[in-house]
């Protein structure tokens, strides 16, 4: 059997396309490579969608948590807290045995007892509650001067919003919002490791690399894998984000352009 | 999963340390070693190298013993989807009591979490290490002390103050990563939730009840979030006093 073959068969395996039965035995590093690479689909989809939905919660959470009004900030305050201040890890287990009791009530909870979607709810909660502390922090930093020049031009409210505070609350979070969005890709790992099952096998990179050290006993080759395929993706969030982060600083002079950094980050 | 949290803690800062002197460190291939090791469990999903440090640990040693206790042994160590090592170089031996083999899944597991550990502290320490004003070493320097004894009486009393922002991050990330060892086969508290939260019935055991593992892992959540409540409190006063006095913007 050729590589190409191997490719034909396993590349889509992760969303059950392709070969039913994962390898046996004669574990080849083309094998592996490609069955820990179409598992890296998983990563990806919950990372982007997290991601992307987490960011308009994040941005809520943080206008919620600067405001004045208690009725708005009380609740952003917990929101972030809750998420925050426990293990992600605990999260998926009790939101997965949450949605498995809520499911015998009501139907409308059969798919999020699957990770599909009752894991992609927890990371996007997760995600945004991360990301709204940032973005908070990001609000409190804005220069004084900026929101005093905004009141004198007459600009209040909404319109101030839009061009003022958003887009200068964006730029100042954008190096630290960057590491989060990389340590969110990294927190899809845990996915299959909690209560959510893998549903015909259909698993993500680490659920595949995990089986073939299991079943090989040799954890010098899947673990490496993963490895490469984990910093391939970081390079290409980075350099997106990097993308983003000149124009979000396209009106600033070259000198006073802040280096995006890639400062050091945590698990959650 | 507290005991875990206290040995840890000190090892990782330990692996840290010696990251950081090492990614400092003048000769070259050392300050190349100091820096791949931070840049590379950084870049990877810990829970990764969690999984992957427990087995390579474990065969690691064995494989080290066997070389040394079975020189004559001429199969080789991986048979096909095998580790075969001689028997004298298990570790722990097949006959040793139960507590044992308990005691090194343990301390293989602390070992794991400080390397991984270690090079978050590193990156940590490294920072704090290039923030202490350049002044300080050069009065040092003026004083005629050398190298090292500018890094030990003047770099490390002060770096301390730099390094407690990201070390009580550091901290933080550490309570909240207890459950994952879980994952490396260790019955902690995920594992008795799951176990003792799960459906019983009647033939079974004298108490029998429902699937009670969502309460089980509420209380857990509640657990940690004070937890983490009560040792931001604590850091907050620690900054609070090691800052007393101390010529820092905040």
């Amino acid at each position: 059997m050729s590589c190409w073959d191997t490719v034909q068969d396993y590349a889509l395996r992760s969303i059950g396309i392709g070969e039913r039965l994962l390898p046996r035995d004669d574990f080849t590093l083309c094998k592996q490579v490609v069955l820990i690479g179409s598992g890296m689909i998983w990563n990806v989809y919950f990372g982007v969608l997290a991601l992307s939905m987490g960011f308009f919660l994040a941005v809520a959470l943080a206008m919620g948590k600067a405001a004045r009004r208690t009725v708005l900030r009380k609740p952003s305050e917990w929101f972030i807290f809750l998420f925050r201040g426990s293990p992600l890890f605990i999260q998926f287990f009790f939101a997965y045995f949450v949605f498995l009791s809520l499911k015998g009530r009501s139907a409308i909870f059969d798919p999020f007892t699957a990770a599909w979607a009752g894991a992609l709810v927890v990371l996007f909660f997760n995600t945004a509650a991360y990301s709204g502390e940032i973005f908070y922090g990001a609000l409190r930093a804005i220069p004084r001067g900026d929101m005093e020049a905004a009141e004198a031009y007459g600009l209040t409210g909404w319109t101030r919003f839009r061009r003022i505070t958003f887009p200068t609350m964006l730029r100042l979070a954008w190096p630290a919002y960057t590491n989060e969005a990389i340590f969110l890709f990294h927190a899809t790992t845990l996915v299959f490791f909690t209560g959510f099952p893998a549903w015909q096998q259909r698993g993500d990179a680490l659920y595949y690399a995990s089986y073939f050290a299991d079943r090989t006993f040799n954890p010098f080759v899947p673990y490496p894998i993963l490895a490469l395929y984990f910093i391939g993706l970081t390079l290409c969030i980075a350099a997106l984000f990097g993308k983003a982060s000149r124009r979000l600083n396209r009106h600033l002079p070259a000198e006073r352009r802040r280096k995006m950094s890639l400062r050091p980050n945590f698990l959650r | 999963m507290l005991l875990l949290l206290a040995v840890t803690a000190p090892t990782a800062l330990l692996f840290g340390f010696g990251g950081a002197i090492a990614a400092r460190a003048r000769v070259l291939p050392v300050r190349w070693l100091g820096r791949a090791y931070i840049a590379i469990v950084r870049g990877v999903p810990d829970i990764a190298f969690f999984l992957f440090f427990v087995i390579a640990l474990d065969q690691g040693i064995e494989w080290v013993r066997h070389q040394a206790l079975c020189p004559d042994w001429t199969l080789p160590v991986r048979q096909g989807s095998d580790f075969v090592v001689c028997a004298a170089a298990k570790m722990p031996s097949s006959n040793a009591p139960q507590w044992v083999h308990e005691v090194y899944g343990f301390a293989i597991a602390v070992v794991t979490f400080a390397i991984v550990f270690g090079a978050f502290a590193a990156n940590v320490l490294h920072g704090a290490m290039m923030a202490v004003p350049r002044a300080q070493i050069e009065t040092a320097e003026a004083y005629g002390m050398s190298r090292a004894q500018a890094f030990r009486r003047i770099v490390v009393p002060q770096m301390w103050v730099y390094a407690l922002p990201g070390l009580s991050n550091l901290w933080m990330v550490l309570i909240k990563a207890t459950p994952l060892l879980f994952l490396l086969g260790i019955e902690d508290v995920v594992y008795w939730a799951r176990e003792l939260g799960g459906t019983k019935t009647p033939q079974f055991t004298d108490y029998p009840h429902g699937d009670w593992r969502m309460w089980y892992f509420l209380a857990l959540l509640v657990f940690y979030l004070g937890l983490t409540r009560v040792s931001e409190i604590a850091l907050d006063r620690l900054m609070a006093r090691l800052t007393f006095g101390q010529a820092v913007a905040r």
